[in-house]
């Protein structure tokens, strides 16, 4: 067996609608990291290292929603209710719903096999997706 | 055209892919949990009121907070596995090891959390 790479190049794989959610399932995946890094030092420069534990500070970065801090040690609520922090929890949580979403669909493909059902698991993924991403962003800065 | 299965499900059961099906199996449980979890949590904050309250108080508890934190830390660190073990497939060839190294910093940084949860709940 040679060791070249079996992976295609793009031309010969073609670019559909499966490869464009690959991608994105992967590069949503690093987003998600870097925003979860700007929840984390964020909550260190807000002095989390003195009010708050590991896993608070891990819930917190998971989503920056300040309803997350409320049960914490913290002095003030107000640096955490900020609009930035609001605008970071917006851009996890719509990339999170479309990961999450995409990610059911792959779920569900692997058992749902007609071309039928298949349309009908698109969708319910779509109304999924979007009622998810409106509730989601109104909660988020309206509470 | 449409897809058929051609493998039985006792069949598919009976499949041994050790470590890296078991991080499989993890990561679409954990996946599963986190979109049954996330929309009950946004549902829930959306609509308020008892059954709101209810199910919130539930996801504060420290018990919940453990499995939460088990699938989403588990997950989250497997896909930063397979995401950079796909962008660069030449490392593929090493993925055996690279589980290895994802269990040992999941299981350190899990471990800590673990520890701060538990210690808040007894502590108070």
């Amino acid at each position: 067996m040679s060791n070249r790479s079996r992976t295609l190049s793009l031309k010969e794989r073609g670019l559909n609608f499966e490869m464009l959610m690959w991608i994105f399932t992967r590069l949503s995946a690093l987003a998600m990291y870097g925003l979860f890094l700007v929840g984390l030092v964020g909550a260190l420069w807000m002095g989390a290292r003195y009010h708050m534990n590991f896993a608070e500070v891990l819930r917190w970065a998971f989503m920056s929603n300040y309803i997350h801090v409320q049960s914490t040690n913290i002095p003030s609520i107000d640096p955490w209710a900020s609009a930035f922090w609001r605008l970071v929890a917006s851009g996890l949580f719509l990339l999170g719903t479309a990961h999450g979403v995409h990610g059911m669909v792959v779920i569900a493909d692997d058992y749902i096999v007609s071309s039928g059902g298949r349309k009908i698991v698109r969708l319910l993924s779509m109304i999924a997706m979007v009622s998810m991403s409106v509730i989601g962003v109104y909660v988020l800065w309206t509470y | 055209m449409s897809i058929t299965r051609n493998v039985g499900l006792m069949t598919a059961l009976r499949y041994k892919g050790q470590g890296p099906m078991l991080t499989f199996i993890l990561h679409r449980i954990g996946g599963m949990g986190m979109v049954i979890f996330i929309s009950m949590h946004v549902l829930s904050s959306f609509l308020g009121g008892d059954v709101g309250r209810f199910l919130n108080d539930i996801y504060e508890n420290w018990i919940f907070q453990i499995f939460i934190f088990f699938f989403v830390m588990f997950h989250a660190t497997n896909g930063l596995r397979i995401t950079i073990l796909d962008l660069w497939p030449k490392l593929l060839e090493h993925q055996r090891e690279a589980i290895w190294v994802e269990w040992a910093v999941f299981i350190a940084l899990y471990g800590f959390a673990l520890f701060s949860i538990i210690s808040t709940a007894l502590g108070g």
